[in-house]
């Protein structure tokens, strides 16, 4: 990595220019772990496939205050997902929360959106002290510390109690790296009150022809029976490479529901975590990632199951064409007091390329005895005979290799229970897969 | 329409075919029967283009073009049918969708405009009533938890819709109930056009009371051995192979 001293100057300037203690002290306590660790390399166990620190050979910096340009607010326009004029539409711009290019749409009664710095000056400033920077605890890597060490300009989201929000929260993350390789660095805080109802999708889009990276944070709070789902969409340029996190804490008999579909990108690392803390929760995890070019997807997800009778279930599924690298490691820890656990995963991939690889490896790590916990991966191709049969019938190779794929992928966009966003992910794959 | 001449094919080096000659034209039925792995339907595999049969010697015209050139694909736009013995099943694939993908490849082939929701769905209609399956088999994926008998139905409901030149039935009558047997032949025999040509692969009888055959021939470990007319079937019936297969082998002993 070249630009320590950027970073270390930039850190500098951001905590004198900011008295906000909350803030400056999670900060101080990232960047001594980002200036001790540096950044992933090869040697972690948990980054053994994914390069990210090579990224780091050019030089990232962050973008200014980003100047609204019309090229800015037509890719903006682009970018919008299927059903937004029922949707509350909130932009952040080269990692920054940018309320002016957002529209709220639910009533306050359901929904708050304030940005993170406001959050602390309010009376969601305990809310936030407690909850914000829970991630570091699980992950201690440079990348994750990188993101802390310059919280800025972030999201704070809040669902009142028993509020069944009506309009879902998509969420925009836009970058401009024409000028310059641009690092952008998203944070944000949900916080879901007991019985709430929540649906939030998140897409990215990097415009410019400079290498762009997106090191995102997001950690969410989902408190007893509050039902939450989570959708991430990555169809952005090769150029736009990716590492998030999304940490998620259940409390009692809480409901989450997520789903991350990747197309085209560069290299990504999606880390998703899930916190059990109470007991009773169930928990479905989905992943689809189509991948080909030289996209590099790595998916992590880690649920921590510390109490008892919490239900959790994934399947994480892949095609990998050409020269594309897919990636699905799956932690389960089972603490001693987490009796009666279930979790189950499974990974079931398709390889289309000799240069194309696939890795998937469970990580079970189990301390109680009255748990069922099963996982199970799968690599193959195209079912040849159902190749044979299409053909049989008049249907060209490809489009009958392109049914295939469709079918393959159909039953994790089912999972995509918001209707207009599984449409808009129907068309983003049939347009995916029908320019191979 | 279909002239095969001396086809010789290995399934993983071992040659199966071994010299296979027919003349089926325009209009005709003919049967083919035979025991158990004697080669029915790996001639079917190999009219059809399926990639592991490899032809050694020998060639097929297809309506004046050479077969053995055409991918797969085409062989099928060209107007060549082949109902399956074993139909796949494609879990997520509508077949529905499918059948409509399959008849607008072949319009395309043929340089027609792909039919509109309209036109297609009155066209299915008609062939479902002609070969009487129901809506709710074809709004399932291909085949998935289709019974035997369904899956049969399946493919003369595709024939139907496909409207093939040369139609290839690969046991077609076997794991149907009698009231399927019925209503399935009746299907076949309402598709027989003075055009449209049909090789009935069978070992029972009771399908050719349904369809007549023009012709019957007894295919023996590779060989068409006795051809004939309907009659033929009859006798094979009543004396099983033995009769024909055991003066074979002893000239093969010789
Ligand atoms: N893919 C294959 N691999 C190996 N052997 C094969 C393959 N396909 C066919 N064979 C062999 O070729 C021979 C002929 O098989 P085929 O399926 O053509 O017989 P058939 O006449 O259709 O029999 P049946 O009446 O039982 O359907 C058999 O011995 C069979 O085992
Ligand atoms: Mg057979």
């Amino acid at each position: 990595m070249t630009n320590v001293n950027y970073f270390k100057d930039q850190f500098s300037a951001l905590q004198a220019s900011d008295p906000n203690e909350l803030l400056t002290g999670i900060r101080k306590e990232n960047f001594d772990t980002f200036s001790r660790s540096g950044l992933p390399t090869l040697r972690q166990e948990e980054w053994k496939y994914t390069n990210i620190s090579s990224l780091f050979d050019k030089d990232y910096e962050f973008a200014g205050d980003g100047k609204i340009s019309p090229s800015l607010l037509s890719s903006l326009e682009e970018m919008r997902i299927e059903g937004y004029q029922e949707a509350n539409e909130l932009v952040f711009l080269n990692g920054r929360y940018a309320p002016s290019l957002s529209a709220i749409r639910s009533p306050e009664t359901q929904l708050i959106v304030l940005p993170l710095e406001e959050a602390i000056d309010s009376k969601y400033k305990a809310l936030v002290a407690m909850h914000l920077g829970q991630s570091s605890s699980y992950i201690k890597d440079g990348i994750h510390a990188l993101n802390t060490s310059f919280i800025q300009g972030g999201l704070f989201l809040y669902i009142p109690k028993g509020q069944q929000l009506q309009h879902p929260v998509y969420i925009y993350h836009l970058s401009d790296a024409g000028q310059h390789h641009t690092l952008s660095q998203p944070r944000s805080l949900v916080y879901v009150e007991a019985q709430a109802k929540f649906q939030l999708a998140e897409t990215y889009r990097t415009i410019g022809s400079c290498e762009g990276f997106t090191n995102e944070v997001m950690e969410i709070v989902v408190e007893a029976d509050a039902f939450v789902e989570y959708y991430k969409i990555q169809n952005d340029g090769s150029n736009a490479h990716q590492t998030n996190t999304t940490h998620i804490r259940q409390m009692e008999k809480s409901h989450v529901h997520t789903v991350v579909l990747s197309l085209n990108g560069g290299m990504v690392r999606n880390n998703l975590n899930l916190v059990m803390d109470a007991r009773g929760n169930e928990t479905h995890l989905y992943g689809l990632s189509l991948l080909r070019g030289k996209t590099h997807v790595d998916n992590h997800t880690m649920i921590d199951n510390k109490m008892p009778d919490c239900y959790s279930n994934q399947l994480y599924k892949s095609v990998a064409d050409d020269a594309s690298t897919s990636i699905f490691s799956g932690r389960i820890i089972v603490q001693p007091d987490a009796q009666k656990t279930n979790a189950y995963q499974s990974s079931k991939n398709i390889l289309l390329s000799e240069l194309a690889s696939i890795n998937a490896k469970p990580q079970l790590e189990i301390f109680a005895d009255d748990v069922k916990c099963s996982h199970g991966c799968t690599v193959g191709q195209l079912d040849e005979e159902a190749l044979y049969y299409l053909r049989a019938r008049g249907i060209p190779k490809e489009n009958a290799e392109i049914l295939l794929l469709h079918a393959f992928a159909a039953d994790i966009v089912d999972q995509i229970k918001l209707e207009p966003l599984q449409k808009h992910t129907e068309k983003l794959i049939y347009e995916h897969l029908s320019v191979s | 329409m279909l002239s095969i001449k001396n086809i010789h094919a290995n399934v993983e080096g071992k040659e199966i075919l071994k010299g296979i000659n027919l003349d089926i034209k325009p209009g005709e039925v003919h049967a083919i029967m035979g025991p158990n792995g004697s080669g029915k339907s790996t001639l079917a595999s190999v009219l059809a283009g399926r990639e592991e049969y490899e032809v050694t010697e020998g060639e097929v015209l297809f309506s004046g073009k050479d077969l053995l050139e055409l991918s797969i694909e085409d062989r099928a736009r060209e107007g060549l049918f082949l109902a399956f013995q074993y139909p796949v099943e494609i879990p997520g694939v509508s077949t529905t969708n499918f059948i409509k993908a399959a008849v607008n490849e072949k319009r395309k082939y043929q340089g027609l405009e792909p039919l509109d929701a309209v036109a297609f769905l009155k066209m299915m209609k008609e062939k479902m009533a002609m070969v009487e399956i129901g809506q709710s088999l074809l709004s399932r994926s291909i085949n998935e938890g289709f019974s035997g008998g369904e899956k049969k139905r399946n493919e003369i409901f595709q024939m139907a819709m496909l409207e093939p030149k040369l139609a290839i039935l690969d046991e077609t009558d076997s794991g149907l109930d009698i009231d399927a047997l019925r209503i399935v032949a009746n299907g076949i025999n309402k598709l027989r056009t003075p055009d449209r040509s049909i090789l009935l692969i069978t070992h029972y009888q009771r399908l050719l009371d349904y369809i007549q055959p023009d012709y019957v021939h007894v295919l023996y470990k590779g060989r068409i051995v006795k051809s004939g007319t309907k009659e033929l079937a009859l006798e094979l019936e009543e004396k099983g192979y033995d009769f024909i297969t055991e003066s074979i082998d002893q000239s093969a002993n010789v």
